[in-house]
This record gives C-alpha cells, structure tokens and sequence, in this order.
C-alpha cells in the first residue's frame, strides 16, 4: 500500500462497505486489473454504452408515449396531420415530437443508438470471429452475443413499430404475412400475436403488447445477458492480439483504475456524443412525413431499419413461382418461409455452432487467450469473409429499389443480379480470402526467414548488387512467429495398425477428411534463427537473447 | 503474490528500447497464485511511476482544461436554452420550433459530451503516468480435486435426501410439476381470438349480402379517402387507376382490421388489351377491372401500377402481376395472382356483386 | 529502431519502400486510413450516381411569337415523330415510335413541353425530365442585375409561355381532352392538406415516395422525384390529369379538382417544410439512415476508439 493513506471522504463509504460487505477485498483485487489496449477491443463497448444510452432515452420517451390504438383525431402542433384519424400511439410520438421540447431529440437519440447498437454488435462480432476470440474458453459469451444480436433485432422491429405511422405499420403487415405462412400453427400464431386480425385486433391489444415486449422483456433479457457477458469477460480476462508480454499465462497492458476507467469514460462520452451529433443534426424515422397507418397506403422504399434488411432482402429475391405447395388441402408458402428461416438460420446457426465445429474438426480443445492474425487461420477467415458477403449481398438486395432508383438500372435486373450473386459471390470471396491470407503467411514467412528489406544495396567484392536483408523488429517478429503452423494429423492407424478412435466411422472420416481440407494450406512461419545466414554481419539475435537495441 | 508479478519499469508498448522489459515467460510466481486464487490485482509497480516532462505536462493540463471549460459552457448553453429560449411562447409548437429547438438542444448536448471525451481522453494519454503492468491469467478449471470433491458431496446430498433410493416420491414429484408447467401456456388462451374463417371472407362479401336483402345487385364502390361511389362514367380514362372501398365500410365495426382486407384497386385497363379470366368473362366492365390490393406474397398494398405495361407492382418485395391477364404473377417472389373482384353496374354505378372468390392476402396453412 | 550500424547508411537507395512502411507506422496513419475510405466511399457513389442528362438542345430562340399559331412549331418540333397530323407514328414493324396526339389535350401537351420531356432526344420508356429547349423554356432565370439582360430574358420567357400556349392551343384544337388547369385550381394555399396527404400515400406513394423523392419502376423506368422546386404545382395537376408515360390517369371525376388541390397543397407544403431534425438524409427512409449509422457512426467511432488505444505520445516523457 502507499504511505499516504486515503482522505476521509473516500475511507469512510469504504469503510462502511467493507464492514458490512468485505467489499475491499473484491475492490483490492480489481482495482489494478488489466486491460490490452487495441482498438477494436472497443467495439463491443460502443454497443453497451448505446444500451446504456437507450435505457436512458427511452425511459424519457415512455413519460409521454401512449401505447393505445384507440383512434383519436390529432389536433396538435404538426399542421399537416390536423384534423386526421389515427391512433393514439401516433398522435403521441408527434406530441413527443413537436410540443415536448428536446422530445424531438430524445426520439432521434434513441434511434440512432438502436442504429449503432446493432452495428458495433455485428462489428464487434466480426472482430471476435475473425481474430478467433470466440475459442475456449470463451465460447460461452460469444452464444450470449449472438444471442443478444437476435434479441436486438425484435426489440428494434417492436421499437419502430411502435410509432404507429406507415412505415412500421408496413413492417407490421409483413410480420404478419410471414406470421401466417408457418405451417400448420401460422394463423394461429398471428391471431394469438395481434390479439385478432391485423392491425387492431379485436381490442387494438398489439401497441401495448409490443409496448410491453419493447420496454420490460426484451430489454431486461438483454440487460441480464449484457450483466452475464460482462461478469465472464472480467473473469476470464480480455484477449490479447498477439505481442510482447502476451501469452496464455499472462496479460499486458494498463491498469483498470485509473487508466481504463478513464479511456472507457471517455469512450462512453464519445459514444454519447455521436450519437447526440447525429441527433442533433441527422434527421432518423421523420414519422410525420411517413403519415398515420392505412392499410392501404404505401410506399416505394419501404424498407427497414438496417438490421432486418437480410429479411427484406431475401424475401425479395426468393423466386415465386413453384414455391408454393398445396399438399392434401393444406398451403405451404415455401417462398416465404424459406427466405424467412433459412438465410438467417445460416448466418446465426452456423456463428453459434461454428467454435464447436472448429473444436471438432481441428481437435483442438486448449485454453486460447492470444488472439489469432486473421491470416492465420486462412479457412476461417475466409469462411467468415464468405458469411460477410452472404449477408451483404442479402442486405443490399434488400434496397434493391433503392438502388434501382439512384443508379437508373432495371429492377428486376437488380433481384436476377442477387439471386446468383448470392450463390457466387461468397465461394469468389472464400477463394480470394484464401489467397490473400496464404499470401501474407508467405510474406511473414519470408520476414520471419531472412528478414525485411533493409533498402540497402550492397555490392559483392565481384561487382554483383544485391539487397540487404534486416532482421525485423522484435516487435513485428513478435506478432508474425505468434502463428501456430498446422500441426500434422495425428496418424490415421497406429502401430499396430488399429484406426485412432477419432478416425471411426463416417464421421471419424468426415473428420479427418475437414481436418485435411482445414490444414492443408499452411504456410510454415519460422525463425531461421543466425545459421541460416542472414547476410549480413550484425545480425541481431531473433531469439531469446538480449538484443543490441540502438536508437 | 510478489512484485515479479509484475514489472517494475515496464516499457511503453511503443518504446522497444532502452529500458529493462520483461520476456514472455511464465512467471516464477504461478505456483503460488493457485494458492491466492484470487490474488488477481497486482500491486501498483513498485518503482517510480513514468515521468513527465514537466513543461509538456503543464501544456496537456491546459488544454484539457480548456475542453472541460469548453464542456462546461455547452452544458450551461444546454440548460440556459432549455430554460431561457425552448419555453418561449408556451414552449414548442410546430416544425420550425422543433428544428430550432432540436439543433441547440442536441448541439450543446453534443458538444458537451465530446469536449469532456476529448479532455479526458487527452489527459489519459498525456497526463496519467500509470505503467502498463503484467498480470497472470489463470486456468479457468478448478482444480481436479475441488471437482471430485464437489462430486462427492452432490451425490452425498442426492443420497441423504432419498431422491435417488425412493422412486415413488421421485416419480410423484416429477408428476405433480408437470402440469404445472403446462398452466402458463394455458393461461396465454385468450390472447387472442381462433382464426375461424376470419380470414376466408372479406367486408365485400358482407356488404353485398346486405345489399342484396335490401333489393339492390351488389355494394358500391367508393374512392379510399373521399368516399365518393364511382359511376361508371367516372372512372372512364384508360390507364386510370384509383383504390377503392365498398360503401359502409367506414361505420362497420373495427373498420380498421375490415379496411385492411378489404382494400382494392380498380384499374381502367384498354378494353382491347384486356384478357379476361375463363369463367370471369362478365367480372370487368369495358376493361374496368378490380383486384385485390393486398399482396399474395407477405400483404403489403400491390400498388405500384403501370399504365404502359399494365403491371401491378408491389413497392416491398417486387411481386409483378399482369393487370391484363387475371393479375397473374409474372415476376418476383408471391406465387398466387390477386383475387379479383367481380363487379357490376347499378344505376350507372360500379359495384361490387360478390365477396373474392378465395382468401385474399398471404398465404396460410388451412387456405388450400 | 533496430538498425544496422552506420557504415552501411551512406549506400542507402531505394527508400520508397521504407518510406511507405514508415508511413505506414506514422501514429495518425490509421486514422487516415479509416478516413479515406470513408471518402472513398463517397466519391465512388458520387462517380456512379448518374447525373441528370442535361440536353443541351440546340433550337434556336428566334421563334417569333407571331401568333402563326402552334401548328408551325408543331410542325418544327413534334411533327418528325407524331405524324404532320399528330396521327402517331410506327415504325416497320408496326411497334408505335410516338402516339397519337390528337384527344390527349392541352394539359398533356404543357405538361410534356413545360418539363422539357418533350420535344424529346431519344424515344424510350422513360422520357426524363430535362430543361426545356430555349423555344419552350418558361423556367428561365430572369433575374440579372443588368436591365437590358433581365429584359432580354423576360422576353424570351413570355415568349416561351406563349408559344406553349399556342402549341397546346393548337393540338386541343385538333382532338379535344383535359385542358391546362387555371392558377387559381392549383393553388396550393387553398388546398386541404390533411386529405391531400391521405390521398398522396394511398394513390401517388408507392411509386413517388412518402415524400415525393420517385422511386424505382420496372425495366429501368422510375417515377420522378416531386420534391425539386422546378416540379411546379400546374405540371403536378396535369400529371395527375393525363397520365403521363407510365403513371396511371386519375381523371377529374374519380379524384375531383379539389383532391387534386389538396394533393398539391399537401406536396408543397412537404417539401417546403424544414426537416425538423437536421439533415433529412434524403427523406427516404431507412435505408439512408443506416448508411449514415454506419459510415459516420461507426466511423467516428472506430476514430475515437483508435486514438483512445494508440500509443501514449513519446515526446511527452523525461528521457
């Protein structure tokens, strides 16, 4: 402890706490804890800070929101509406809008934090996915993220549903019609979800059931996972990227208290300050131009918010015809379910059985705490890299009108360009993704082999040219020998030429044979170490010795 | 628990000379941590702490304060517009005020926030003199004997309780908790009505039912937002195009949900372009022809109508049909035409004679 | 550094490489990167975004308005494709290359002529809108600071409103139809602005947009966005009257005179009105928006969170 013991006014809450609680301990132990500093570790932290954000202005928006679908005719402020039928959930989200003051801004606070919510989730998944945070033992929080991300999505659809006005109302009506098609249960569902048909129900039920679903469930699952995938991370510790002082055994960087505090309250005040930016001057959901549900207006770019335009998009590329099966009286619209199930159920199944496969197919089950280089892992990367442009491709086809419309091109020559792109474009991605990361392994090897090019020509005592080589940095050498090159497979028999029990059976060979696929290309990465002659005469020693270190 | 935790003098991470740096090995104290489990914080690095240049440090300190000044003054805007401006003439009333409003609210909000992120994230990397440190991550098992121990006393209370020797009380127990796991789900019955044939009719068919007791041929149609009927010599342009109503519906009960099926476009298509469907040969008047503005596909409104190619489009997912030929589907992902709607002339007025002949809108399971 | 000893940097050449890489090493070169592509971004959809054709028709401004009617600058402008008796024409084929204009009326005719759609370049599905030919231009800036400019101008543009007169006087005298609309019909003022937007998003909508910005049609074709200021309140009412291209008619009897003025009222008074919101992104909904969550939230994020976590400054520490 420091010789300098500690004011009064922080002793004594301290104090009170501990005698009671025994708290110091817990404080003691945290107090420095420690956290790797990169940048993309804080892209998980844009997303519970625009949480934070949300609990904040929503609770605001609730004073004033009436989750009511009683029909009332608006007579405030906004004089294009006056004298209009709508419901009361509209005619209260105008009020918000034009007569609460900084109601306006609360609402496009709250909407661009939902924005950027689900966008730094999906980054931050990317992140993770792509430097292989997800691996033991961490698996557990990347579910829980997954999870969250889906959850994210229903609470934005209920959020903007909420407004009443005739972009959610649309929204609302292909909720329904995708409702209906489940088979067998469909209409039943959406009778038991809208309270009656569609849009009011026999008691105008759906606003507040979703009112409900919007602001307490949903939002207090999130904040339970939020709380569950904070207490893992802090317990297990951050992942490190590859570099000096990082390994399985121990972390690197600046102390929790008080330089982490300090950076991720200034994170916290940087995501705020985004989002009240654009807020402020960045006009999101105008629902007074988009007008008061009727379910016979519509439209062109109706679209949703970004995070469910995967769905749109893949509901507009599924063909029509021949996907609609009438089978012993009973209607099963596969043009709807399987655009509905099956993109999404690729995408987030395979994200959240994709470590249990790797585990399975590589048979790697140890403790992971150094991140991978994306480039080293050439086959997941390019898997994930494929999944990117799968999902890409269905959330552009989602603003195929859109796009139609700005760059003059026919639509449907948008939805055919789609609908095989789809198809193509993830295997071209793997396979260049493939190349690229082979490609950087070579070139690390190269480094980690003879070295950079020092841009030194020397001239051979014969008059030949040719170009130095420098060791890399320590650093850089660091971070390019963290690669693990592709261990041999276990041998498929052993001595007496009994197959391994791994190797049994169909999926012994089918996992076997992925192994095979998942390793074949590999580039080895190694330090040739001094014997294999860097040419030049002051070799710094790449190893383990003490290194003459110049400024 | 030992300073060799930790290193004293760790370098800047960018600083790859000059002073003493630790080398990636196990430390010497892991051992010991097992025994201090929880031993996770360090100890502040015992040597001293990175030292400031001085005069760079006084430097740092002013802007910092500059921006918490900065941050002050947008907080202090933030109320005093709040207070002093926003309420003016009974507070806001209308866009111009809401712009206005929403551009100085959100402006000093912004502007606080991000010069107190720029002052703290200036004084983090300039003024604070915290090392990086080196902690020891530990394996996140227990130890193989806490886990057989903890196995032991689980199976030792599983046999005190009795519940794995007394299959009756075992099995009981699992009885009586069923049910009552099926009561919430019991409870959720009256969410919502049974679908019934709600879907299968439309307000139309009601309406022209009502008409027909009273004498008349069938119900008329009225324009969607002026509920004027349309004769037939009204709606007499080719290429017209407008969405229509059955007269009544406006007072029926949960007129919503009603509109929501009932909603239809009746399009003038050129009488010698016009195809009608087998056995609907009467359903047009001179090309006057009315489908169901509910898409097949998830029920959006089928709206977008070309007069040259005599398409109907719908704005969300592209489904196409052709206007022409019964609304059959010619591209885009529904399967199923529009239901048309048969019409009539009464008194020089467009009616309709009957209900859709099928369910209109999306499919689902019962609809055959 | 790490670096070899100094007798070896006097044959130092080829710098380039070494130059990037240290450039690369430079503390705000990620910042740059991030930023750049964010500007990447923008000039790609900047270079790829079609710009409006601006036909620079080359007609000649002499037309006298010498009251030799519109049948003379028919016969000049539209007779080549419609037919010297604006019978229409087709090709070998038989596949019509113009129709026929006799019935479409003056409405359609000012409509076409004012929006500069007609005469037209090159026949097609979509005949875009354009600045009319000097002939026709009633659009025409008039206010110069010289006099003799303004008046020049001036002239040119009365001109211009008479020779669309008389062309369209012309033509509805050939076969009747909808005539040109009077100020006082589409005055926005007098419109019922609460209907017209009930109107608006259930007939004009789901082609032209909530807001009127157009939106995508089949085949390449869209409807025109409504919002620019040069869409005037008469061309509206007329679009709506005839049907122009693929719109679909909507006659005076199925959305009356004063349902047309209430969705002009209702069209004006949206794009006059200020987003009270900031910037309205284009009033076109989601998809806007999420580009903009993304390129500048998330960008200004990735910012700060880059230089949150760069290395502490070097310069700041005793040595």
């Amino acid at each position: 402890m420091s010789d300098a013991s500690a004011p009064k006014a922080v002793s004594g809450p301290l104090n009170f706490l501990d005698e009671r609680l025994g708290s110091t301990n817990f404080f003691q132990r945290n107090v420095k804890k420690v956290f790797p500093d990169h940048w993309s570790f804080m892209l998980g932290e844009i997303a519970l800070y625009s949480f934070i954000i949300l609990l904040l202005t929503g609770t605001f928006l609730t004073l004033w929101f009436h989750p009511s679908m009683e029909e009332v005719v608006y007579n405030g402020s906004y004089t294009k509406l006056k004298g209009v039928q709508m419901s009361d959930a509209y005619s209260s989200a105008l009020h918000i809008s034009f007569d609460v003051r900084g109601g306006l801004l609360m609402r496009q606070i709250h909407h661009w934090a939902a924005v950027l919510f689900m966008a730094s989730i999906l980054a931050h998944m990317l992140r993770v996915f792509f430097t292989g945070a997800y691996r033991k033992p961490r698996e557990l929080n990347w579910l829980i993220g997954i999870n969250m991300f889906i959850l994210g999505m229903l609470e934005g659809l209920f959020g903007y549903s909420l407004p009443d006005d005739l972009l959610s109302g649309t929204g609302l009506r292909i909720t329904q019609g995708v409702t209906e098609s489940i088979p067998l249960v469909g209409t039943y569902i959406y009778m038991f979800l809208f309270g009656g048909e569609f849009p009011t129900g026999d008691n105008g039920d759906l606003i507040p059931r979703l009112y409900s679903l919007h602001i307490l469930l949903i939002p207090g699952v999130i904040l339970g996972l939020v709380t569950a995938h904070m207490m893992i991370m802090w317990h297990q510790k951050h992942t490190a990227m590859p570099s000096k002082n990082q390994s399985n055994e121990q972390v690197y960087g600046y102390p929790f208290y008080p330089v982490f505090m300090a950076k991720t309250g200034a994170y916290f005040l940087f995501t705020f300050g985004v989002v009240a930016l654009l807020g402020a001057f960045a006009q999101i959901n105008p629902i007074w131009l988009f007008g008061p549900y009727d379910p016979g207006a519509i439209s062109s770019g109706s679209q949703p918010d970004w995070y469910m335009g995967v769905l749109e998009g893949a509901l507009r590329l599924m063909p029509g015809q021949g996907t609609e099966w009438v089978i012993a009286g009973h209607t099963i619209s596969m043009n709807v379910l399987i655009p509905a199930l099956v993109p999404l159920g690729i995408v987030f199944g395979g994200a959240m059985a994709w470590p249990f496969i790797e585990q399975w197919i590589t048979g790697d089950k140890r403790r992971h705490d150094i991140n991978d280089r994306p480039r080293n892992a050439p086959v997941r990367t390019s898997i994930g890299i494929a999944a990117v442009t799968f999902y890409g491709l269905l959330w552009l086809a989602g603003a195929n009108d859109v796009l139609a419309d700005k760059f003059h091109v026919s639509l449907f020559g948008t939805t055919w360009f789609f609908r095989f792109a789809i198809f193509i474009g993830p295997v071209i991605a793997y396979i260049i993704t493939k190349r690229i990361c082979l490609g950087l392994q070579r070139k690390d090897a190269a480094i980690a082999g003879h070295g950079v090019e020092a841009g030194i020509i020397v001239m051979a005592p014969d008059g030949g040219f040719s170009e130095k080589h420098e060791p890399a940095r320590e650093e850089e050498l660091i971070k390019i020998l963290s690669k693990e090159n592709a261990r041999p497979e276990a041998p498929a028999t052993d001595a007496n030429g009994i197959p391994a029990p791994s190797q049994k059976g169909p999926m012994g060979h089918l996992r076997s044979r992925l192994q095979r696929a998942m390793t074949f290309d590999d580039i080895p990465v190694e330090e040739h170490g001094e014997e294999h002659g860097h040419d030049d005469d002051h070799a710094v020693g790449s190893g383990s010795g003490p290194k003459q270190l110049g400024h | 628990m030992s300073d060799n935790k930790h290193t004293a003098g760790s370098p800047e991470p960018r600083e790859d000379g000059g002073t003493g740096r630790v080398v990636g090995t196990p430390s010497p104290a892991k051992g010991e941590s097992l025994l201090a489990k929880d031993g996770e914080g360090a100890k502040p690095p015992a040597g001293p702490a990175t030292e400031l240049d001085e005069k760079s440090a006084k430097n740092a300190e002013r802007v910092v304060a500059a921006f918490f000044v900065l941050a002050f003054a947008a907080s202090v805007g933030f109320i005093a517009y709040y207070i002093g401006w926003s309420g003016r003439n009974g507070g806001m009333h209308g866009v111009v005020r809401a712009r206005e409003s929403n551009l100085w609210l959100g402006g000093t909000l912004a502007l606080a926030m991000l010069a107190m992120a720029f002052g703290v994230t200036i004084w983090v990397r300039r003024l604070m003199t915290s090392k990086p440190i080196i902690q020891e991550r530990h394996e996140m098992a227990s130890p193989a004997d806490t886990r057989a121990a903890f196995e032991a006393d689980f199976l030792e209370g599983a046999e005190d309780s009795g519940i794995t020797k007394r299959p009756l009380l075992r099995r009981t127990l699992l009885l009586a908790a069923a049910p009552l796991g099926l009561a919430p789900l019991v409870l959720l019955r009256d969410l919502g009505p049974l679908p019934e044939k709600r879907l299968r009719s439309t307000f139309w068919g009601e309406a022209v039912k009502k008409a027909k007791a009273e004498g008349k041929q069938g119900v008329r149609l009225v324009v969607d937002g002026t509920n004027a009927p349309l004769k037939v010599s009204d709606f007499n342009s080719p290429g017209g195009m407008i969405t229509v109503l059955p007269e009544g519906i406006e007072e029926a009960p949960e007129a919503a949900n009603e509109i929501a099926k009932a909603v239809t476009i009746l399009i003038n298509v050129p009488a010698e372009q016009f195809k009608p469907v087998k056995g609907r040969e009467n359903w047009h008047v001179n090309g006057v022809v009315a489908y169901s503005k509910i898409c097949t596909h998830v029920g959006c409104p089928a709206a977008l109508y070309e007069q040259t190619t005599h398409h109907i489009l719908c704005p969300c997912h592209q489904s196409t049909f052709d206007a022409t030929d019964g609304a059959k589907v010619v591209f885009g992902p529904a399967h199923r035409p529009l239901p048309q709607l048969p019409l009539g002339v009464e008194d020089g007025y467009l009616i309709a004679t009957d209900d859709f002949p099928e369910p209109i809108g999306p499919s689902f399971w019962e609809r055959g | 550094m790490i670096r070899p000893t100094s007798n070896d940097d006097k044959t130092r050449t080829g710098i380039s490489v070494k130059r990037i890489t240290a450039w690369r090493r430079r503390p705000w070169a990620g910042y740059a990167v991030v930023l750049a592509a964010l500007a990447a971004i923008a000039g790609l959809y900047a270079g790829f975004s079609p710009k409006t054709d601006r036909a620079e028709a080359a007609g000649t401004a002499d037309a006298q308005a010498d009251l030799a009617n519109g049948r003379q600058l028919f016969n000049q402008n539209c007779a080549s494709c419609h037919g010297l008796n604006a019978e229409g024409t087709k090709d070998a084929k038989g596949k019509p290359i113009a129709p026929s204009l006799l019935g479409v009326g003056a409405a359609s005719v000012d409509f076409q002529v004012s929006t500069g759609r007609m005469p037209a370049m090159n026949p097609g599905a979509q005949m875009p809108r354009k600045k009319p030919i000097p002939l026709f231009d009633t659009e025409l800036k008039t206010d110069y600071k010289e006099p003799e400019k303004r008046e020049a101008a001036e002239k040119q543009k009365a001109a211009a409103e008479k020779n669309i007169r008389d062309l369209s006087g012309y033509i509805a005298q050939l076969g009747g139809g909808p005539s040109i609309p009077t100020s006082d019909q589409v005055d926005p003022t007098k419109g019922d602005v609460a209907l017209g937007g009930k109107l608006f998003r259930t007939n004009c909508a789901q082609c032209h947009n909530f807001t009127g910005q157009g939106g995508a049609l089949t085949g390449g074709k869209y409807a025109p966005p409504l919002a620019p200021k040069d869409v005037t309140p008469t061309q509206m009412y007329e679009a709506m009257l005839t049907g122009p291209q693929a719109m679909p008619v909507f006659n005076d009897t199925t959305l009356t005179p004063q349902d047309k003025q209430a969705i002009i009222a209702y069209l004006v008074q949206s794009r006059d009105e200020p987003n009270p919101g900031g910037n309205g992104l284009g009033r076109i909904g989601p998809v806007s928006e999420g580009l903009a969550g993304w390129l500048i939230g998330v960008g200004l994020m990735v910012l700060a969170a880059m230089w949150i976590t760069a290395k502490k400054p070097k310069k700041l520490k005793k040595s």
